[in-house]
């Protein structure tokens, strides 16, 4: 039995590396197709990737270790936290180990990292990206605590494998407090991967990029590595706010048939809030720097009043 | 069918003054309108007097005892203010501050806010009597902004975004209410009834009820103009028509006093500790501290008056506060002596505004010399209302203060430091109002007119050397509803 | 496990109702433009009336489907057609100004949801109606709607603030009890239309005097 755990959670990193860049071509896919644009491939985002790896890394010459690592430290985190966020089964065996906060953490340490990286070869664009990076993310952060702690007193546990079978126990059910909390982890999903109110991927503009900005020193397999590593974030703050906010369609375990069916919602789910999400950055526009903390504030706010409204309408 | 009777004649009479209340009968038909509310609440007093209670409408309309007095203090002040209002408007027609459209508003008005104050004190429905002083506020407001100018606007402004805050605050207390006592009387139109509220009053949730009260004193001590809720009343006083300010005075607060001490009644019906008293002394001690400072650094005349009117409405709350036979019915005795000495003296203020052609007290002197019967109208109001010894609010200030030393001796020394610097206060101004020599009269044309004056005087000075038995008998009976 | 008792659907929505307006109100609180404000309001008297019509069914109380259906006219469509016209022939395009600035608002506003809340809770324990904690968000709706007044210096938004509340108050009356008896609903209803125009007067009158709508300019009595 516990060998067969283990192995399924082997499948699932592997899952999750194939997987992340599929769903990055989705959305540009989706994207494209909103703004009547020709759609590039799904596989454009892999095919790049494997391309800049076989290119040559140029390095800064006052670059130190730390920003020949920081690529590699970063990938290995995401991937870590991708083998923790229960995607297809509610319990895997690392993620009984790492709690959600600790899962926080671990996001925002490889922030950190990103961040210090930037700054390490001393160019104007890298600090600024680095300190805008920051700057959203101190406000983000709390945000994203707080969504986390309403779900975790809703469900009595920090655990995700339990957050996950609480619900699931319950069944459906309108929660107020979800809904804001739900509202608030979007807010922050798209503040902390930089999609567009608060950055635009797909830019170089001096004026408006932030994570462009910290990468921009970075080339060959290390651009490959840390774009791989981007990807990985997104997929799992997607299967975060699944578990969170919408388990219905994670298995326990039980015959492979029912798994094979959990992988499929797990698909479908994906490709939903692909397209979702395509059409919240084709509708809305980039907001001003200076507006980012007003509204990553009503991230936070929102998150709150999810916890106070837990508070007063228990159940 | 007699309270139907009583209501619907301001009813009418604001339906004609806002058809043709521009025409030169009108201030006359505002006074017959007036003498008739007057008679018919005459009718339904003595009823009360008869039968104890009178009802109607499955007890949507009741008058005991304490809601008849001031039925007929209302009505009384009503026909006296409309008397007066006949000559004042005359002359602000004559300065070409009124003309046509403003008078049909105002006629229209004044019948209109007549009608509220009295549907708010027959009512026996608590959500009915909140609408009543909301109404209340509403129909006054365009009055207060009468004259357009900016200072009116201003003032008209903040009297409605202050009174329609509080008042809304009222409304969350009577919701509280209504869901405390709909448990015990069902759902449904009897559970905001006050006179079935009284009777399951001690099953009600005790939380509920005194977070109720709360709140309805918060939104009902806004408009009896309770510190620090009271930044509307100098300011509107000041800004309307003389007549306005007589009414708001002498009866507007009043009245929602009078909503305050029903609630009260239930709330120390509900709760085993006193909790209500307490918290109207404490506002009503705070209030009689910060308007006597206030009134020391007056320069408007009005505005020095509203003031005084703070003052004694933080007495009242505070007597009623206290709680008790003795101090309710010194607490209804000076309701009734300081709203008619107040209008009175708003009478005579508005008079000398007129022909002084300003509020500000510093340019205005020897009233006296200049017109010798408003400066008599002037002292001897000011001597009432600070309490001068034959008129009855000595008699009134004397038995609060005495029950107040026996029981809440801590409060003494307030109130009397209180009452002693008002008196300063009052007194100093007024001696530079009417003595000396006269100085700035700009008009001098017309008789004053002193009989509404004349007349609260004299009911004012009767009450304090004589109190008839059978007044005070029907005092003591609404001081009994009280406790 | 939590602690877990499941309630009926209608509960449920309720409870969601209910959340959405104190989200209006903080919509409102944070809202710069004048029209959206408006539209918010409107939003505000519509989900208002959903909720009554919900707890009329929860309840089976035929007369809060009048009450709903009442709110549904006067604040959903009525009272915003009115401020829209207004608006218009007012001439006013201008945005919002606050006094103290949005994110200072917000903290604030969240300390008055805490408080509300927790003078509500003991009120919610007493209450044997299903419609039982609902009465803590309608309270929070009506100090929100008030800091709203407070914090605004524009007569318009200080308006919608002042009928926001008076929604809030609403809400109280037909979550925490079964509705007011229909007397005083339809007093309140008329005592809110008659404000309303008295505010249309007004907004007149003080632009004719003081030519902008600015409360601010207001402020010269009481420092003789």
């Amino acid at each position: 039995m516990s060998a067969w755990v283990w192995f399924f959670q082997l499948i699932q990193g592997v899952m999750a590396l194939l997987l992340a860049p599929l769903l990055m071509g989705w959305m540009a896919y989706c994207r494209a197709r909103f703004q009547h644009r020709r759609p590039s491939s799904l596989w454009q985002p892999l095919r790049q990737w494997i391309k800049l790896f076989h290119k040559e890394v140029v390095l800064a010459e006052l670059a130190s270790p730390l920003f020949r690592v920081t690529p590699y430290a970063l990938f290995g985190i995401l991937a870590l936290t991708a083998g923790l966020v229960p995607m297809v089964l509610t319990d895997l065996p690392l993620s009984g180990a790492v709690d959600v906060i600790a899962l926080a953490g671990l996001l925002s340490l490889a922030r950190v990292i990103l961040a210090l990286a930037a700054m390490d070869v001393g160019t104007a664009f890298g600090s600024l990206g680095a300190r805008r990076e920051m700057l959203v993310a101190f406000l983000a952060e709390p945000a994203l605590l707080m969504v986390i702690f309403a779900s975790a007193s809703l469900n009595a546990s920090t655990s995700l494998s339990k957050m996950a079978a609480t619900t699931l126990d319950r069944g459906f059910y309108l929660y107020p407090s979800l809904a804001f909390s739900g509202v608030a982890f979007l807010l922050v999903l798209l503040a902390e991967n930089g999609r567009i109110p608060v950055d635009n991927p797909e830019t170089h503009l001096e004026l408006t990029m932030i994570h462009e900005a910290m990468i921009l020193e970075y080339s060959g397999r290390h651009l490959a590595l840390i774009e791989w590593a981007n990807a990985l974030k997104m997929l799992v703050y997607f299967s975060l706010g699944m578990v969170l906010f919408f388990p219905f369609g994670l298995s326990r375990g039980g015959s492979g048939w029912e798994i094979a069916l959990s992988f499929i919602g797990f698909i479908i789910k994906l490709l939903i809030f692909g397209v979702a999400l395509a059409i919240l950055e084709t509708v809305s526009a980039k907001q001003r720097l200076f507006r980012v903390p007003e509204y990553l504030g009503g991230a936070f706010l929102l998150a709150v009043l999810a916890i106070l409204l837990h508070d007063l309408l228990g159940t | 069918m007699d309270i139907w009777l009583m209501l619907s004649i301001p009813v009418l009479g604001g339906l004609w003054q806002g058809w043709r209340g521009q025409h030169p009968e009108a201030p006359w038909v505002n006074v017959l309108v007036s003498a008739l509310t007057l008679l018919a609440a005459g009718n339904l007093l003595l009823e009360v007097a008869r039968h104890g209670v009178v009802c109607t409408v499955d007890e949507q309309f009741r008058l005991d005892a304490l809601s008849a007095f001031l039925v007929g203090l209302t009505a009384f002040v009503g026909l006296t203010t409309a008397w007066y209002s006949r000559s004042y408007l005359l002359h602000e027609c004559e300065q070409g501050r009124m003309d046509g459209p403003r008078l049909r508003l105002y006629h229209g008005m004044y019948q209109a806010f007549m009608f509220t104050l009295l549907l708010a004190l027959s009512t026996n429905n608590l959500g009915l009597l909140w609408v009543a002083m909301e109404a209340a506020t509403l129909t006054t407001v365009l009055l207060v902004s009468l004259y357009r100018t900016p200072a009116s606007l201003e003032a008209a402004w903040k009297y409605f975004i202050l009174c329609g805050v509080g008042i809304a605050q009222a409304l969350f207390g009577t919701i509280l209410l209504y869901f405390a006592a709909e448990k015990r009387l069902g759902e449904g139109g009897t559970a905001l009834l006050w006179s079935h509220l009284i009777q399951v009053s001690h099953q009600l949730e005790p939380t509920i009820v005194s977070l109720a009260f709360v709140f309805l004193l918060v939104g009902y001590g806004t408009k009896v103009g309770l510190v620090p809720l009271h930044h509307w009343l100098p300011d509107a006083h000041a800004e309307g028509p003389t007549p306005i300010s007589a009414v708001l005075s002498g009866l507007l607060l009043n009245v929602a006093l009078y909503a305050i001490l029903r609630t009260k009644v239930l709330v120390d019906g509900a709760l085993p500790h006193s909790f209500a008293g307490p918290l109207m002394m404490g506002f009503g001690v705070v209030s009689m501290l910060v308007a006597a400072w206030m009134l020391r650094q007056q320069h408007d005349i009005k505005r020095f008056f509203a003031y005084s009117s703070i003052e004694h409405m933080g007495l009242l709350t505070f007597a009623f506060g206290m709680g008790g036979l003795v101090a309710s019915l010194a607490g209804l005795l000076h309701m009734t002596l300081h709203s008619l000495t107040k209008s009175a003296i708003f009478f005579a203020v508005g008079q000398v505004a007129q022909r002084w052609k300003t509020h500000d007290m510093t340019r205005i002197q020897g009233i006296l010399r200049a017109c010798p019967r408003l400066g008599w109208g002037l002292l001897l109001g000011a001597l009432a209302i600070v309490g001068f010894p034959p008129f009855g609010v000595f008699t009134s200030e004397f038995l609060i203060l005495t029950t107040a030393l026996r029981e809440h001796p801590w409060a003494v020394s307030p109130i009397v430091l209180a009452l002693g610097v008002a008196f300063a206060a009052i007194f100093g101004q007024v001696q530079s109002l009417t003595l000396g020599e006269a100085a700035g009269v700009e008009n001098q044309a017309t008789r004053p007119s002193m009989v509404p004056w004349f007349w609260h005087l004299v009911v004012v000075l009767l009450l304090g050397i004589y109190l008839p038995p059978w007044l005070l008998q029907a005092y003591r009976q609404a001081a009994h509803l009280l406790n | 496990m939590p602690h877990w008792n499941p309630v009926p659907f209608a509960q449920q929505l309720l409870d969601l109702f209910a959340a959405l307006l104190l989200l209006i109100v903080f919509a409102m609180l944070s809202q710069r433009r004048i029209l959206t404000l408006i539209h918010l309001f409107a939003l505000q008297g519509m989900i208002l009336a959903l909720s009554i019509a919900d707890s009329a069914w929860l309840t089976h109380q035929p007369h809060l489907y009048y009450s709903a259906a009442l709110t549904l006219g006067l604040k959903g469509v009525i009272l915003p057609g009115l401020l829209r016209r207004l608006i218009g022939r007012l001439g006013v395009v201008w945005d919002v100004e606050t006094l103290i600035n949005i994110p200072t608002t917000m903290l604030l506003g969240i300390v008055l949801v805490i408080f509300a809340f927790n003078l509500a809770l003991p009120i919610a324990h007493f209450s044997h109606t299903i419609l039982r904690n609902t009465l803590g968000i309608a309270l929070a709706s009506v100090l929100l709607s008030f800091m709203m007044m407070i914090t605004r210096n524009k007569a318009v938004p200080q308006v919608i603030g002042f009928l926001a509340m008076e929604n809030g108050l609403f809400f109280a009356a037909t979550s925490a009890t079964y509705g007011m008896p229909m007397v005083v609903e339809l007093g309140v209803a008329l005592d809110v239309l008659v404000g309303m125009f008295i505010f249309g007067i007004f907004f007149f009158q003080i632009r004719d005097t003081f030519d902008s709508l600015d409360t601010r300019k207001m402020d010269h009595l009481g420092r003789d």
